[in-house]
């Protein structure tokens, strides 16, 4: 009975994951490593802007007006030292961008984790204590979803941006994007969360956990949220991508970041005047960027779907 | 290893009987199955009528365990028997009547009030797949329960304790760092009853613990139950369908049908001489090599539905012996030769 396990060591942290069907199917799917290359690298290249760019977009003093509108190095007339060239201030569109992407990086990832954290909580509370509780919730989800995101952005977005003026708003920008888009889209959180904690209380380890007398609180964040990670994991992906658009869309419509310190969406808006009058590539080189960005995220997501999909795999 | 180990007799009774350590009086529970208010409305007749559903799971029950003994609670599927015990560990709240643990009533009880009892009752579960947490190692499985219960324990005390219950259990304390998905069934439900055993408890409810188990497997944790009982003095509520396991592990035994006790008795007083019909019949169930037995007693029909209770005795429909008595008036139990039998035809003599 016991020889069996009793021979091989136990494996430590790394050895479990390194092992895992995880890194076994990616190491398989060629798709998802150059998605996950390409998004470190466009992660790492924002991250890292203020080293990389060869000029700081937010520094007026370094913007020459004079160079303004100048194509990128494949197109004559243009200038050497801005390799993509400039947009319509004179900044160089590769600085500009590197910033850009830094900026829309920060507000989706901020604006997820501010979803998970309200849609993980409410989710656990619904499914866990039931009842009452959870018809409350889920109610208020539902009116929530009701409600297209991009429409509750522009309404809050706008009150905001009427009531505080536009200097405070512009100040403020990445704080109240990531507000506007974190309390706009918890119910998809709460709704996943809620699914697979209604599936783990049903389990005799939660039973077992409260014939031990642990507290409401301690059984659903250590006992049952540990247990519904994956689903939240997939989604976190797919929702990043959501932000970032959503981000966008927003200043695109002109209640995003401000022309001063422009995220990928505004520049893209910035561009777009004078996308009839030849200089195309003001508005097209950052939308590039952002359906790069877009794009790897999604596809990280549902090859993290398809592995961590229970029915396919069990784990 | 694979062999049961026969229980001494003497040493089963002489545990100081007597004692009652658990009193459960007149138990109830229903299960709404009308779902909420709008669900139950009803349109009759012209008129909005609102209708409850209930699923009567347990419709009074008595029990008595005593302390020192392993009382097995036996019956078929969905005839209350889990219910019962999860009513006695607070996992379910009853609808009426009275648990009493050590004279004390705790079935009212907020969970922060049942913090001192959950020391002195720990329960077992059926299956052992489920019922450890799949992304906790053993040791933070054993160690959560006594770094809860014991606040000022230092790390090497919690430590000790766990390599000793792991021990006691037959896992060796190494494993440790492993999950519960790369252990077997049998050693899995080692380890949830380590875990039961970790705080020291007096009294184990134990909820089908080897039904999920392979047959081979079944008799060692049997045995280790048993083991365990002996070094720590524990007092079971033993919830099976398995008339073999109670004849080996039953002190006495609690017969149940449709959320009610039918009979009460020693464990070889309801093996030779069981007195309800409906335990007749189970007993006649069991395949025996002897052939001088009573031929097996076909019982008519199905468990009716608890939804509907049966009028009077809940087994009248299946029984060969109801009369007019059977079908109007409840029985209680009795006390009739050594057992305890809720049936009218044994209190008239008819049987």
């Amino acid at each position: 009975m016991t020889t069996t396990t009793q021979a091989s060591p136990v494996p430590s942290r790394w050895a479990r994951f390194r092992d895992s069907y995880l890194v076994y199917s990616f190491k398989r799917d060629l798709v998802a490593q150059v998605c996950l290359a390409t998004f470190v690298a466009m992660v790492l290249a924002a991250v890292l802007a203020p080293w990389l760019a060869p000029m700081n977009p937010y520094d007026l003093a370094q913007i020459d007006i004079m160079a303004s509108e100048l194509p990128p190095f494949w197109i004559d007339g243009s200038d050497p030292t801005y390799v993509l060239g400039t947009d319509a201030q004179g900044r160089d569109l590769l600085s500009t961008i590197l910033y850009g992407a830094r900026v829309s990086l920060i507000i989706g990832f901020g604006a997820v984790i501010l979803q998970a954290m309200l849609g993980v909580t409410f989710g656990l509370l619904a499914g866990y204590l039931g009842g009452r509780v959870d018809a409350f919730l889920m109610r208020l989800a539902d009116i929530q979803l009701s409600f297209s995101t991009l429409m509750v952005a522009i309404i809050v977005g706008a009150v905001i941006k009427a009531s505080f003026g536009g200097a405070i708003y512009s100040e403020y920008a990445v704080i109240i994007l990531v507000l506007i888009i974190g309390l706009a889209e918890w119910p998809q959180y709460a709704r996943t969360v809620r699914a697979s904690v209604l599936a783990e209380r049903s389990k005799e380890y939660v039973d077992a956990a409260r014939v031990m007398g642990f507290r409401a609180k301690r059984i659903m964040f250590r006992h049952i949220l540990p247990n519904t990670l994956s689903p939240i994991f997939v989604i976190s992906t797919v929702q990043i991508a959501n932000a970032i658009i959503s981000e966008a869309a927003l200043s695109f419509l002109g209640l995003g970041m401000p022309e001063t310190q422009p995220s990928l969406g505004s520049l893209i808006k910035s561009g777009f005047d004078y996308l009839q009058s030849g200089s195309w590539w003001i508005t097209l080189i950052p939308g590039a960027v952002l359906v790069v960005l877009v794009l790897v995220i999604n596809l990280l997501g549902d090859w993290l779907r398809d592995v961590m999909n229970p029915r396919l795999y069990k784990g | 290893m694979t062999q049961v180990k026969a229980r001494s007799a003497p040493q089963a009774a002489s545990a100081q009987a007597g004692d009652t350590l658990v009193e459960i009086r007149n138990l109830e529970k229903h299960f709404p199955l009308s779902g909420d208010f709008l669900e139950q409305l009803r349109f009759k007749g012209g008129r909005l009528v609102r209708r409850q559903e209930f699923v009567h799971a347990i419709n009074g029950v008595d029990i008595d365990v005593r302390r020192g003994e392993s009382l097995c609670v036996v019956g078929e599927s969905g005839c209350g028997k889990s219910t019962v015990a999860r009513m006695v560990m607070g996992l379910l709240r009853p609808s009426g009547g009275e648990i009493r643990y050590d004279g004390e009533r705790i079935d009212h009880l907020s969970p922060r009030q049942l913090l001192p009892y959950r020391r002195r009752m720990q329960m077992i579960f059926q299956n052992p797949y489920a019922s450890l947490n799949p992304r906790m190692t053993i040791q933070q499985t054993l160690e959560e329960p006594l770094r809860f219960h014991h606040p000022d324990w230092k790390t090497p005390q919690v430590r000790d304790k766990v390599a000793e219950v792991m021990d006691s259990v037959g896992i060796d304390p190494e494993w440790g760092k492993r999950f519960g998905h790369e252990f077997s069934g049998g050693q899995r439900q080692r380890i949830a009853i380590a875990r039961a055993l970790a705080v020291d408890p007096e009294f184990i409810v134990a909820d089908e613990p080897i039904s999920a188990l392979d047959v081979s497997i079944q008799a060692q944790v049997l045995n280790l139950l048993m083991d365990a009982q002996e070094t720590h003095h524990l007092t079971y509520l033993f919830i099976t369908h398995d008339l073999a396991v109670v004849e080996h592990f039953g002190t006495r035994v609690v017969v149940m049908y449709l959320g009610r006790v039918c009979e009460v008795a020693e464990t070889h007083t309801l093996f030779s001489t069981p007195r309800h019909p409906y335990t007749q019949a189970l007993l006649s169930a069991i395949p025996r090599l002897e052939d001088d037995r009573p031929d097996y007693i076909r019982l008519e029909g199905e468990v009716p539905t608890p939804v509907n209770l049966p009028s009077g005795c809940v087994f009248h429909g299946r029984c060969p012996h109801a009369n007019d008595r059977c079908r109007r008036e409840v029985p209680e139990l009795i006390a009739a030769e050594g057992t305890r039998v809720a049936c009218h035809g044994v209190e008239e003599g008819r049987l």
